[in-house]
């Protein structure tokens, strides 16, 4: 009970119930000591923590680096713009020779679905996935599900509407697992273009309305459209989608209760939501990313707590 | 809750309910005695069994003096020095310190003594709060001739005589139905 169920973290498709609560139980008191004064504790101060990401971001990468900073760890940073991927490096290749620097975990994001459990399979160090292609995100789904259960009280038997660009969303697929593990309802609101054909069979409801998905929901979780990673046309303009599928005050103060706003960001203000509901007290975005600090520690310190000793 | 392996231990009371009263008032008075009204002292219980020992002490103080004393809890968890030594993590409890112990007198209060080591991280885990003006210890039960580290407490319960083998368990009235502190030994021949 007290110690995790896996030896990496690539998904929460791997988790149990029991892991994802543990989890949050230390991130609770991961979460007092960011807001001491003093906000470091040292029990990681022999290990080591390579962040490799081989694709752009901003929050995870400081959140990650932050969290491991909290706990003592010594950390090693490796984006792949500037370095030998582009000469030609094989991942494994990579992250071997990052691993002979005497390196007791890894941080990766990768473009490509997988990428976190291929690189776990094949190496000592523990992997933690910061995110791999459209497959999960599995951090980010434990602090939304963190932040709901802090607003809430808790997550089992809440409702959660996921709006927007699922199908290349791993930010959503990982949180319909963690969600439902924790005996939540969901749902996947979006166009049809955008919802993945077979979504159902994860047992989560699906609806191209917006209104009707808010009137059901507690919680709206609002995703970006991932422009980046769509090679071709899936709705006529942001524009057109914005109308149909954006979060305005206007439809929120129509609906008879306060739903809960989230946002994994980053947000494209005025097209998956608007800067009035970005910015109301029915919003936790920026709790989310307080809380992303807290979540990481606790993963970091559990898996870490795996390591042995040489 | 007792841990399977020491059912086959002997049993032995060395506070019964009585006693373990009059332990507690003394405790009181010596603390009062150096720290007046506690306008400058906080006192600090450490998790997860010296914050009952403290919540007893702060009614019974706070019913003495007749105004409020401050008090706070306090986890060492990512403080030990024995992380990844162990077969699991230990689960960390909550810290509540709500208040800043720079310049104040701190009062760190657990219910064994034994090796030292938990306070030796709970000396650690308080400058995290500030530098304070000066700390000092009380041990419901000093396991004395048990230390790993130079660490003495300056208000104690019991003083015992214990082996490591040995084990030493404070009970409570509000978690284990009787106040009284327990010694197992383990069986000369088991």
């Amino acid at each position: 009970m007290d110690n995790l169920s896996v030896e990496h973290l690539t998904g929460i498709k791997d988790l149990t119930r029991q892991d994802i609560e543990l989890i949050f139980k230390t991130a609770d008191s991961f979460k007092e000591v960011i807001n001491r004064p003093i906000k470091k504790v040292p029990s990681l101060r022999d290990i080591t923590i390579a962040n490799l990401f081989f694709e752009n971001s901003t929050r995870t990468k400081l959140s990650f680096e932050l969290a491991e900073k909290r706990l003592s760890a010594d950390v090693i940073n490796f984006s792949a713009s500037g370095s030998s991927v582009k000469k030609g490096e094989t991942l494994i290749d990579t992250v071997n020779n990052i691993l002979s620097m005497k390196v007791d975990m890894v941080v990766m994001r990768h473009p490509n679905p997988g990428a976190a459990k291929f690189l776990s399979e094949r190496i000592s160090a523990k992997v933690v996935n910061a995110g791999d292609g459209t497959h999960e995100h599995p951090t980010q789904a434990l602090l939304d599900a963190f932040s709901i259960r802090e607003r809430l009280g808790s997550v089992e038997g809440k409702k959660v509407v996921i709006v927007g660009d699922i199908l290349h969303s791993r930010v959503a697929l990982s949180n319909i697992y963690c969600l439902q593990k924790l005996g939540a309802e969901v749902m996947v609101c979006g166009p049809t273009t955008l919802i993945p054909k077979y979504i159902h069979e994860l047992g989560v409801k699906v609806e191209h309305n917006l209104r009707a998905a808010l009137e059901w929901c507690d919680v709206a979780n609002m995703l970006r459209i991932q422009l980046e990673r769509q090679d071709i046309k899936y709705f006529p303009s942001l524009r057109e989608y914005s109308m149909q599928f954006g979060l305005n005050k206007e439809i929120l103060d129509s609906l008879d209760k306060e739903i809960i706003v989230m946002h994994p960001g980053p947000i494209n203000r005025g097209v998956e939501i608007t800067s009035d509901v970005a910015d109301s007290k029915q919003s936790i975005i920026l709790q989310q990313v307080e809380n992303g600090v807290a979540v990481r520690m606790a993963v970091i310190y559990l898996l870490a707590a795996k390591i042995e000793r040489h | 809750m007792i841990p399977s392996i020491f059912v086959s231990m002997e049993k032995q009371v060395i506070l019964n309910s009585r006693h373990f009263e009059l332990t507690l008032n003394r405790l009181c008075y010596q603390l009062i005695e150096r720290h007046h009204d506690f306008s400058d002292t906080v006192l600090i219980g450490l998790q997860p069994r010296g914050v009952n020992v403290l919540a007893r002490l702060k009614s019974q103080l706070e019913a003495i003096l007749g105004t409020p004393v401050t008090c706070g809890n306090l986890d060492i968890t990512f403080y030990r020095d024995d992380f990844r030594r162990r077969e699991r993590p230990i689960i960390p409890s909550a810290t509540n310190i709500d208040f800043v112990i720079e310049g104040k007198q701190v009062v760190l209060i657990d219910d064994v003594l034994f090796t030292g080591r938990t306070i030796r991280s709970g000396l650690d885990a308080l400058l995290a709060f500030g530098r304070p003006k000066k700390v000092e210890l009380l041990a419901l039960i000093d396991r004395r001739f048990n230390r790993d580290l130079p660490i003495q407490a300056d208000y104690v319960g019991k003083s015992v005589d214990t082996l490591s083998t040995e084990r030493v368990s404070v009970e409570w009235k509000e978690i284990e139905g009787e106040d009284k502190v327990v010694l197992f030994t383990p069986e000369a021949n088991g």
